[in-house]
């Protein structure tokens, strides 16, 4: 099953509805709460990631019989820095962002937690690309 | 701890999810970032916040926190309501803070989750 969702910037009301959707569609599928748990938080950090720091960005869900795909690319200022934006309480988020109860410098790190393999591919001023996977069994 | 006993002990007002009410609760967690909230493990426990706005919805739902409870009365907005409905999550709403519920649910006997 192969699923796309359209992310806007700055946009908190709409923040959540996919990776909402993606739990929903895991459900039905039968899939372990304690796996989809792990999916859902992984997505929703990312997602929030995109609303707050990105303009625009598209995440792809690939769901296959032995785990599930997340890709989720943004136009973006991109990560300066890498390894310091693994590094738990370090954020760059704005004030507006940490009203909603983000920015506390822990979304990447807890998304590397959640995931079986992650990768960050990331260009200064053009945009961010998370690569997340996350096995069934 | 049954969720309507919790509601009587922070004085509360159910705002959507009365089918809960009859529902044991053993855990409870207070925050006001939902990051903090994202990293636990646990499911099935009472979100104890004054995040009043969609995110804190969005997050028991992904955290799998069927409960909220919304402190110092904060305004509940109608997105708010039908994102709880439509995830089968109670909100009930206390006049007293966040440090005041808490200690009064823990008194009570519900457990933390750390």
């Amino acid at each position: 099953m192969y699923f796309e969702y359209k992310v806007v910037g700055g946009d908190f009301t709409i923040a959540g509805v996919a990776s909402s959707q993606v739990k929903k569609t895991l459900k039905q599928l039968g899939i372990d709460s304690s796996i989809i748990k792990r999916v859902v938080v992984a997505l929703y950090e990312a997602e929030v990631n995109v609303v707050a720091h990105a303009y625009e960005g598209v995440i792809y869900v690939d769901i296959k019989g032995d785990g599930i795909k997340l890709k989720v690319e943004d136009k973006g200022p991109g990560i300066p820095d890498v390894s310091l934006a693994m590094t738990k309480g370090f954020s760059t988020a704005s004030s507006s962002v940490r009203e909603m109860g983000f920015g506390a410098g822990m979304g990447l790190p807890n998304i590397s937690d959640n995931a079986d393999s992650f990768r960050i591919e990331t260009v200064v001023d053009k945009g961010t690309t998370l690569h997340i996977e996350i096995k069934f069994h | 701890m049954l969720l309507s006993a919790i509601c009587s002990i922070v004085e509360g007002t159910v705002i959507c999810g009365d089918l809960r009410l009859n529902e044991e609760v053993t855990h409870a967690f207070s925050s006001d970032l939902m990051s903090d909230v994202l990293t636990l493990k646990r499911d099935n426990f009472l979100l104890i916040t004054g995040l009043s706005n969609a995110q804190s919805i969005r997050t028991a739902e992904m955290s799998d926190a069927p409960y909220i409870l919304l402190c110092r009365g904060k305004t509940v907005s109608k997105e708010m309501i039908e994102l709880a409905n439509e995830n089968n999550i109670a909100i009930i709403s206390s006049p007293f803070s966040m440090f005041k519920c808490s200690g009064l649910l823990y008194n009570a006997g519900l457990n933390p989750v750390y």
